[in-house]
């Protein structure tokens, strides 16, 4: 949808604002450009809609180079929302919202029909606030006509530059809720600045990292979290971040993968063989062992063997098969609830073919998220 | 008792010189809007010829209004011409300033917003900065006016009549109800003047503009 192609900015012909800038927006996608002031990510997005020309490299939008639009025409057809919000204070909210329209001659009467759903749309019913005026609305109403206007020429593409930080903490949330919420019904292709990395990881289907002019990591949210690519993301995104969004956290990422098998036919003689090899004290146990991983049907541990008196009983008859099923990507919080519930010690994890694909223990838990724990003394 | 009498008795030669004067000083502020606002609009984006342009004004507005008349005879001659010029030139200082001001302080905002959004440079003029500074540049119309109107009555010096023609032939007659009569005259016009303005820089500012919409914290 639109695709960077070595992109350059520099200002003062020195510094490198933005440098050899790479990268592709799919359609539907919103993308959030995040780093610290004077990364680049504001100069970054002002180039999609040539507020800023670029020094070298060029932009594609839909395959075609954005020097071959005029440049009014372009900018007619990319919503566009500031961090100021920037109203005009002189214009009722029904004019505001009709500007952009009316600039490319669409007609009076469905203008303003269209400005009335759109309205509706961003929950400021028309009949009370299409003819008021900038002054009298609250400061989050206002950024909602301001999304109304970017949206109001059905464009394809949306442009945000820190469009909320000016809002006070619940006013943020709610936009950004509402945002989600338009977004899932219209899926316009999105570029969201902002400096505010929870911002960022709530809003973003992927987000690009930012530092010095580059792209330090563009990736989906959960990935940052997890896997930073160097310490500059580790430290922009924050040690604790794990913490901010424990759903992010799947049950492959707490499971111990080193996982004893044993098949279904096997005798208590050989379970009690194979744990003590492998120092375990518990097994899951498999339709095919001789694979690598075989189908789930239950778990032995250690107590099951208690008032066994016969050693050649098989694992089927002892196996604890009415165990919780787990799989790989259940979140966290999912899976600490189940295991409170079902009261396990050992919660298989399988794949999306129900092979073994690790287990969770309350060490593997633990193990993980002390590496999360963020370096605070006070707890 | 003396005063009312007189106007009574000269009401339409007064009212003959209440035109005189209006028509000096209403053709001298409108050409100064025709030209002063425009070249207001063109040195915004430029603060080097905006400090000449204004320098020069400045300049203007300190010369004596005598002198400037008396300068003025040399290139109109005698008459309402020259007292026309020499009034809109003073009236050109207030309505380029206040142009100026105007524009510069319509926030960078409004102008991001509205090249966002794909407006070209005239749209921006006449539906942003126009509507945003049309108090400010009515401010310097209305200061301009009310100065014309108090500076018109020297014209009559170079033969150009209006209501300064009472006041001095007042002073040479002693006449002092004719004094007053043109001064009063001449106050009030000033006063009608700006009020006049003043209803049609209401009519001409935005709703959105006035200070009881602007309760609400802007962000």
């Amino acid at each position: 949808m639109i695709r960077l192609e070595k992109v350059r900015k520099t200002y003062d012909g020195q510094k490198n604002i933005v440098d050899d800038l790479d990268f592709e927006i799919r359609k539907g996608e919103l993308v959030v450009l995040v780093g610290e002031s004077g990364c680049g990510k504001t100069t970054t997005m002002k180039m999609i809609n040539r507020l800023i020309e670029p020094d070298g490299g060029d932009i594609f939008i839909n395959g075609k180079s954005i020097k071959s639009f005029n440049k009014n025409e372009l900018r007619r057809n990319i919503g566009y929302v500031i961090q100021d919000i920037g109203l005009f204070p002189h214009l009722t909210v029904r004019k505001n919202v009709s500007i952009v329209p009316l600039l490319c001659k669409k007609d009076k009467a469905e203008v303003d029909r269209s400005v009335e759903d759109l309205l509706r749309l961003v929950n400021l019913p028309p009949e009370e606030y299409a003819d008021r005026y900038p002054g009298e609305l609250s400061g989050g109403q206002q950024q909602r006509v301001g999304f109304a206007r970017a949206l109001a020429n059905d464009p394809d593409i949306i442009l945000m530059d820190e469009p909320f930080s000016a809002l006070d903490p619940i006013t943020r949330e709610q936009l950004q809720n509402e945002l989600l919420s338009l977004q899932e019904e219209l899926h316009k292709t999105i570029v969201f600045v902002t400096h505010d990395i929870d911002e960022a990881i709530k809003l973003g289907d992927r987000i690009a990292v930012m530092s010095e002019g580059r792209i330090i990591q563009f990736d989906a949210p959960e990935e940052i979290l997890k896997n930073p690519v160097n310490s500059f993301v580790e430290s922009f995104v924050g040690k604790d971040r794990l913490w901010k969004k424990p759903e992010f956290l799947k049950a492959e990422d707490v499971m111990n993968t080193k996982v004893v098998t044993i098949g279904q036919n096997r005798s208590v003689a050989h379970a009690i063989e194979l744990m003590k090899m492998h120092n375990t004290d518990v097994l899951v146990v498999v339709d095919k062992p001789t694979e690598s991983s075989g189908k789930i049907l239950g778990v032995v541990g250690t107590n099951r063997f208690k008032g066994v008196g016969d050693n050649t009983i098989k694992m089927k008859d002892i196996m604890k098969s009415d165990f919780p099923r787990i799989s790989k990507d259940m979140c966290l919080v999912d899976v600490l609830k189940i295991r409170k519930s079902s009261d396990t010690l050992y919660s298989p994890v399988m794949d999306e073919n129900g092979r073994v694909a690790g287990i969770i223990t309350n060490a593997s838990i633990i193990s993980v998220l002390t590496k999360y724990i963020p370096d605070r003394e006070d707890y | 008792m003396k005063l009312i009498q007189f106007f009574v008795d000269n009401g339409n030669y007064i009212l003959q010189k209440v035109g005189e004067h209006l028509y000096l000083a209403g053709v001298a502020v409108l050409l100064a809007c025709l030209v002063g606002i425009p070249v207001g609009f063109l040195i915004t984006n430029n603060k080097k010829v905006a400090t000449i342009v204004v320098g020069v004004a400045n300049t203007i507005q300190t010369i004596p209004s005598l002198a400037l008349f008396a300068f003025a005879i040399s290139v109109f001659g005698i008459g309402a011409d020259n007292a026309i010029f020499a009034l809109f030139l003073y009236a050109l200082l207030p309505i380029i300033k206040n142009t100026l001001i105007g524009i510069r302080n319509v926030s960078p905002t409004m102008i991001e917003a509205a090249r966002g959004m794909g407006m070209s440079r005239g749209q921006i003029m006449f539906q942003v900065e126009v509507p945003l500074a049309i108090s400010v540049i009515m401010g310097g119309v209305r200061i301009a006016t009310v100065t014309a109107i108090g500076i018109a009555t020297i014209a009559t010096l170079i033969g150009a009549g209006g209501l300064g023609q009472l006041i001095y032939q007042g002073i040479g007659m002693m006449n002092y109800e004719m004094i007053f009569a043109g001064a009063i005259c001449s106050a009030a016009l000033a006063l009608l003047a700006d009020f006049l303005l003043g209803l049609v820089e209401k009519k001409l500012t935005s709703k959105g503009l006035s200070k009881s919409m602007q309760r609400a914290k802007p962000l």
